[in-house]
Parts: structure tokens; sequence; C-alpha cells
């Protein structure tokens, strides 16, 4: 019973720790700020998630009351993470957009942002 | 009525965060949920038009909504960590770029969870929203692919079409439903 359990737990933390190793290199390979966004704001949220659900189901080996609580508060955290991690992608990307940082593009390289609004007319 | 649903919401997160079931703690608790609901209860539900059947409904498909974005979170992260992994030269795979539409949602929440569930699919990340525009920047173009092609307004496209499923419904009979 406990093995498989442990096999779970294990598993949980590794996949998160792959992703989390995607967002890494994701980071610093990627060329521009905008980009590596992408990968920060959404490995971030699924590898955490992950391993708290790794750390909420290492609580069931002794299951009472006090570690399904405690289980419980994890996934809460699981919760805020899920709401917190695109919301706080959503207002770093909107910052650096306000203080037109320039975006990479494929055809033309390095743009500044300002270029961009123009040709949208904003 | 909404005073006393707030007053259980409070209660219940107190008992999984206290962990103590004896008496003198729980009506600690209930002591001060009810001084807390009291004071602010005006906070939680801002709107007091929509019923509580309403509420309930909306909060149920959230739930399935929130499965399906689970998913979309998954097949998210393959795609970054093959877009970081197995690329050799980045330059030829990516073609980042920004693009805006208009959102057919109204209410401010539905916005946020638009917004939100944008960022947390494969490729696209939400930037801003200004009176319902959304601004929004893609990796790559095949990632923009659904939500970039609106310039027929009456289109919607299918994300919005999941958010508006479950908050605001009567959108979808204006626009033609399953188009």
């Amino acid at each position: 019973m406990n093995i498989y359990l442990d096999a779970i737990v294990v598993l949980l933390t590794f996949v998160g720790l792959l992703f989390f190793h995607g967002t890494t290199v994701g980071i610093l390979r990627f060329p521009d700020f905008y980009t590596r966004m992408h990968a920060a704001g959404k490995g971030d949220t699924l590898s955490t998630m992950l391993i708290l659900f790794g750390f909420a189901a290492y609580q069931l080996h002794h299951p009472s009351t006090a570690t399904l609580l405690v289980a419980g508060k994890i996934i809460f955290i699981a919760v805020l993470v899920f709401i917190a991690s695109p919301t706080a992608t959503h207002a770093i990307m909107d910052a650096g957009y306000e203080s037109e940082i320039g975006a990479w593009s494929a055809k033309d390289g390095f743009v500044s942002s300002c270029l961009i609004r123009k040709e949208k007319g904003e | 009525m909404f005073g006393f649903v707030t007053f259980l919401l409070m209660f219940v997160l107190w008992i999984v965060m206290s962990g103590q079931f004896d008496l003198f703690h729980l009506s600690l608790g209930v002591i001060s949920c009810a001084i807390v609901a009291r004071m602010s209860g005006d906070l939680l539900f801002q709107d007091r038009q929509t019923d509580f059947r309403t509420r309930f409904g909306q909060a149920w498909r959230f739930a399935h909504f929130t499965l399906w974005l689970l998913w979309q979170i998954i097949t998210a992260n393959l795609y970054i960590l093959q877009l970081a992994l197995t690329t050799r030269k980045m330059v030829e795979v990516l073609d980042p770029h920004i693009f805006s539409f208009k959102s057919h949602l109204k209410t401010p929440f539905a916005q946020f969870v638009l917004a939100n569930a944008i960022t947390l699919t494969p490729g696209t990340v939400t930037i801003r929203i200004v009176d319902g525009v959304f601004t929004v920047h893609a990796i790559t173009g095949q990632a923009a692919g659904d939500l970039e092609q609106l310039d027929n307004i009456q289109d919607i496209n299918e994300m919005e079409r999941r958010v508006a499923a479950v908050f605001e419904p009567e959108i979808l009979q204006n626009t033609g439903g399953d188009k």
C-alpha cells in the first residue's frame, strides 16, 4: 500500500521538476521578454501544482483527521497558485508592454514596442 | 441570506484551518465568523440581483470548465517543454506577435476568467484588457490560431464560448450558438 503511495508521490514530484526544468531552459533560451514570460507563466503553474499534490499525497501515509486537514490546506495553496500565477504573469507582461520593452519578431529581429503600437494604431 | 452563506463559507474555512474540534475552538470560530460576516458580509457577494440557484449553476459549470482548463495547462506545459528542449534554432520556429480582439463578455469577472484561460492555454498570454478589447501575445502563429480569426464581430472563438457558457449563456444565443 505504502509503496504505491510512495510511487505516486515520487512520480508527481519528478514530473513537476521536469516541467520546472523546461521552464528554466525556456527562460534561458527564448529570445525576448515576452516569450520568456510564456515559459515562466505556464511552467510555474503546472509544476508547482504537481509538486504540491505530491506533498498532499505524502500526507496520506498516516491517514488521520490532522493529516487530511494538512492535505486540504496544501490543496488550498494549489488553488491559490492556479489563480495567482496567470494573474501575476499578466501583470508583469502588462508592465513590460506599458514600459515599451522591445519585442523580438521572426521577420525583423528586435522591434521596439512603440513601433508595434503604431502599427496597431494605439 | 447572503450574510449567512458568507458565515458558512468562512466557518468551513475556519474548521479546515484550525483543525481543532473541541467546543472552545468551535465557539471561538462561530463568534469571530459571525462578527466578520456582520461587519464585512457585503464584500463576498456584491451583486445581490443574482439568486443562489443561478450562482450554484455557475459554480457547477465553472468546475467543469476548470477540468478542461487543467487539461489545457498540461498541453501548454508540454508545448513549452518541447519548444525549450527540442528546438535547435529558435529563430526558425518562433514567430511571436501581438494581436488584439474584442470580447463579447460583459462582466469584469468573466473577462478575468477568459484572460486567465488564454494565459494558461498553449502559446498565448493575455497582456491587457481595455474596455473588453483583449491584447494577446502569441509565441507562434499556430498558437494564435483560433483566437486571431475574429474579424467578424458575430464570430466567437472556442475559448470565449466556453467562458460564456459558464457565466453569460445569453451571449451564445445572440451569436448563433455553436458557430
